[in-house]
């Protein structure tokens, strides 16, 4: 971080903020042309997503939007690392459910240890769970080159029957709705203030992610070889770094975090284990990584407004009558733009050349 | 060309240039890389404007605006990377693009005639129906010359035309080159090389920083005039060396047998050794295997067969990681390939493969202070010009560049170099530089491995001289003992 300035840090974080505008205004021209107000739905998106104070029997927006946000933020971490190394990790999702399934488990099959020890035993159980389900697209990538897209993504669905047989099978406890039993109390992951507020220290141990990430990848001599190896793999292997085995760690870790969000998102909200877990987390995470440009910073920016925009759904609504499909919209032009930073560009570029047109005549334009 | 000037953002890429080209002669331009010829002939070939000057042909200024615009007027460019389809004939690749059709169908006699025709008046002979793909590149550059001729090219710019060539091939050219001159047409000559410029240009022309610095004849001055022009300040051309004096064997190679990308054998069954305090020179052409030698050697590239033994052990295959552990440093021939991270500072590319140990890492966390320490040292000590430390090695001009990855490759304990085309795309001040620490590596005892398609460099460095040829050894000479004419006969395989 040396050579701090705030216009290197606007000239990386530009692109994403210029996203996310021109996605509001896109979304915005949608409702418009489907004969909404947008004016009226961004208010009631933002005070129901910010500025709504709680009540004794409802929560206050924006520590919701921080409880929704923490999955976000764990899981587009791992994701952004393997991005930091060249891969592509389609499998949060996957890493997530199978995390999840192995913190419930160690929640309630283990029985009469201590919050202190269970706890962290519990959420563990998730990030092992998660490196070891990533590790094995990981180590099909460094010892076959298979590639980590397809073989997340197969991951995924093999993830989505194993959670579904354990549920329905073995784990399934004897009421009448396919699930697990309730983890014991001592794994509970518990909320930071009273009822009805939702916020727990999950949020926390995410925010605690955020700050190892950035350590790990641009403090360590572990994280300068994961972005050589991003950066130009070819290079990277003639300094004597060891790709395949630097692939291998990526989707460990990244798996890792990725099963933690699982083990977080379980054992404080659930503290069960459902049959249908789909949140879908693990693919919109996707778009919060690409927002967050790989700065642990940029990515808990993007994490909020993703977990503000889930959030401020339900309340936009109910209050402007906007269909909360919009907010999907709303993201999808996110990730368009995000991922076609050639649009963004060309878009103000050209806004900032016709600003500056009669100072600046056009190349060999003139003699 | 009058008062040609150029400027692009923080740069006076040519600054108030004239040249004259009388017909019928060959004007060689002759300048660092940097200096500004290419700039001038892209402005001459109307890929840029200029900023100002004019542009006169047979006493009639013309505006030229783009490579069309050129060919119509009777310039034609024969670049450096040749741009040829290599699955097509040669009379598809020079009538590319102005094709001529019989009814609906491409007229194939015609444009054959033309070119036999032109063939037979330059004395350039070529077979309009041979695929480029099996020509070699001394054809496949007449092929270049050809389709600028067909296109009734009056003035002929060649890019460092030579780069590619064998010295024989070299002759051919020079011979085809004296015949143009001969039947009127006239030539501008880029080179760095001093040799060639005085061997076949009339007149020379020097450029250094945007500026025409003199004009000369081959015949007023000498190479050591045109370098230190050049470069100017007095250039050692000569690289001062004593006779080595060779220990024992550092490097050696047991019946070495790669494979290329496109599984073909490369290098078959190749043995030698490299002793300390010895440099040893591959000659060749390249693509005769040279490549995946050195790749093998490094690590970068798996042989299928044979052993590389450095100081008795045997190096695992495939891991550059086992070289560097060894000793080894490699310059290598694709410095953007495998050599930087142009999109990373200069710091962490002056540490690419040590930033893990002591002291750059201290307490498992990168020791900033340490590795801006060692680049602000490597910096000076390698001359490396530059704003600063921080500054991305990508945006390094390409000689700056290579002072940059040898410096690194010198920074740690060496006890094998590696050096492949360790000067190419470098300016002859950083060349004299490059090759003195080479030779003062030599003299610390260190076994150097020099791997060059510039056959001087290789004369002029090494102390024993192997030669490949379709990826085989063909001869071992010592350097006191040959001659350029006798390395060029084994380089093209006649043994």
């Amino acid at each position: 971080m040396r050579n701090f300035s705030f216009a290197k840090l606007w000239s990386g974080a530009w692109p994403a903020v210029a996203s996310v505008f021109l996605a509001l205004v896109v979304a915005g021209l949608v409702m418009v042309v489907t004969g909404s107000d947008p004016i009226k739905a961004y208010t009631s998106l933002i005070e129901g997503a910010f500025l709504r104070p709680g009540t004794d029997t409802r929560p206050t927006a924006f520590l919701d939007t921080l409880v929704s946000a923490t999955p976000y933020l764990i899981l587009a971490l791992g994701i952004s690392l393997a991005f930091t190394a060249g891969l592509f990790n389609i499998g949060a999702e996957g890493q997530l459910y199978m995390g999840a399934l192995a913190s419930v488990m160690v929640g309630f099959l283990v029985k009469g240890l201590p919050p202190i020890i269970h706890l962290p035993l519990s959420l563990l159980a998730g990030a092992v769970m998660g490196a070891l389900w990533a590790g094995i697209a990981g180590w099909l990538k460094a010892t076959r080159g298979a590639p980590e897209v397809v073989t997340t993504i197969m991951l995924n669905y093999i993830s989505y029957s194993v959670v579904n047989f354990m549920v329905n099978g073995p784990l399934r406890h004897t009421g009448t709705a396919p699930r697990t039993p309730d983890i014991e109390p001592s794994a509970v992951l518990p909320n930071m203030l009273p009822s009805p507020e939702r916020l727990h220290w999950g949020f926390v141990i995410a925010l605690l992610c955020a700050v190892a990430y950035y350590f790990l990848v641009y403090r360590s001599p572990l994280g300068l070889r994961i972005r050589l190896v991003g950066a130009n793999k070819e290079a990277a292997r003639y300094a004597g770094i060891q790709v395949n085995r630097t692939y291998l760690i990526t989707m460990l870790i990244s798996g890792g975090l990725c099963g933690l969000a699982g083990g977080v998102e379980i054992l404080s909200l659930y503290r069960f284990m459902p049959s249908e877990f789909t949140t879908g987390y693990g693919f919109d995470s996707i778009a919060v990584a690409l927002l967050g440009q790989g700065n642990p910073i940029g990515i808990l920016l993007a994490a909020i407004l993703f977990g503000a925009l889930a959030n401020g759904a339900g309340y936009m609504q109910f209050s402007s009558g906007v269909s909360n499909y919009i907010i999907s919209v709303l993201q999808a032009f996110i990730i368009v733009f995000v991922a076609a930073p050639g649009i963004v560009r060309d878009l103000f570029g050209w806004i900032r050349i016709k600003r500056a047109a009669p100072a600046l005549p056009a190349k060999g334009g003139t003699k | 060309m009058r008062g040609i000037t150029k400027r692009f953002p923080g740069v006076l890429a040519n600054d108030n240039i004239n040249l004259d080209l009388n017909k019928g002669e060959i004007h060689a331009l002759l300048g660092e890389n940097g200096a500004g010829k290419s700039t001038l002939m892209n402005i001459l070939y109307g890929l840029y404007q200029p900023d100002a000057g004019e542009i006169f042909l047979n006493g009639k200024a013309v505006k030229i605006h783009g490579p069309r615009d050129a060919i119509a007027q009777g310039i034609g460019m024969v670049h450096q990377h040749f741009m040829l389809v290599p699955t097509l004939t040669v009379a598809e690749n020079i009538t590319l693009g102005m094709e001529e059709q019989k009814g609906v169908l491409l007229d194939v006699e015609r444009p054959s005639a033309k070119i036999k025709e032109i063939a037979k008046k330059y004395g350039l002979e070529i077979d309009p129906g041979a695929y480029i793909k099996d020509l070699p590149v001394g054809l496949q550059q007449r092929v270049e010359i050809v389709k600028t001729l067909y296109r009734d090219a009056q003035v002929l710019v060649l890019d460092e035309p030579t780069a590619v060539l064998t010295p024989q091939e070299v002759e051919g050219l020079f011979a085809t080159l004296r015949t143009l001159v001969a039947q009127g047409v006239s030539i501008i000559f880029i080179s760095h090389k001093l040799k060639e410029v005085k061997a076949i240009a009339n007149r020379i022309t020097v450029l250094r920083q945007g500026r025409v610095v003199g004009w000369t004849t081959p015949a007023e001055a000498d190479e050591a005039k045109l370098a230190s022009m050049m470069v100017g300040r007095p250039v050692l051309l000569k690289v001062d060396k004593t006779p080595a004096k060779p220990g024992g064997e550092t490097l050696s190679i047991k019946s070495l047998k790669v494979m290329s990308d496109r599984k073909s054998v490369a290098v078959d069954g190749v043995s030698f050794a490299v002793r300390a305090g010895e440099i040893v020179g591959i000659a060749g052409v390249e693509g005769n295997g040279q490549t995946e030698l050195v790749e093998a050697i490094t690590g970068l590239r798996a042989q299928t067969e044979g052993a590389i033994v450095m100081e008795s052990h045997d190096l695992p295959r495939e891991s550059p990681r086992a070289g560097i552990a060894a000793g080894m440093s490699h310059i290598p021939e694709n410095r953007h390939k495998f050599g930087m991270v142009s999109s990373y500072p200069l710091t962490t590319n002056l540490v690419l493969s040590t930033f893990d140990r002591a002291p750059f890492t201290k307490n498992g966390l990168l020791n900033d202070a340490e590795i801006e320490k060692n680049a602000r040292t490597l910096i000076k000590e390698f001359d490396v010009r530059t704003p600063n430390e921080f500054v991305p090695i990508g945006k390094l001009s390409g000689g700056n560049q290579q002072k940059a990855v040898v410096a690194r490759e010198f920074s740690r304990p060496m006890k094998l170099l590696v050096a492949s085309q360790p000067t190419r795309g470098v300016d002859v001040g950083s060349i004299e530089f490059i090759h003195k620490r080479i030779v003062e590596a030599r003299d610390k005892g260190a076994a150097v491995l020099l791997i060059s398609a510039e056959l001087d460099e290789i004369m002029s460095l090494s102390d024993r001289i192997l030669v490949m040829f379709k990826g085989k050894i063909v001869g071992e000479r010592e350097t006191a003992k040959t001659t350029r004419e006798d390395v060029g006969l084994l380089m093209m395989g006649k043994v």
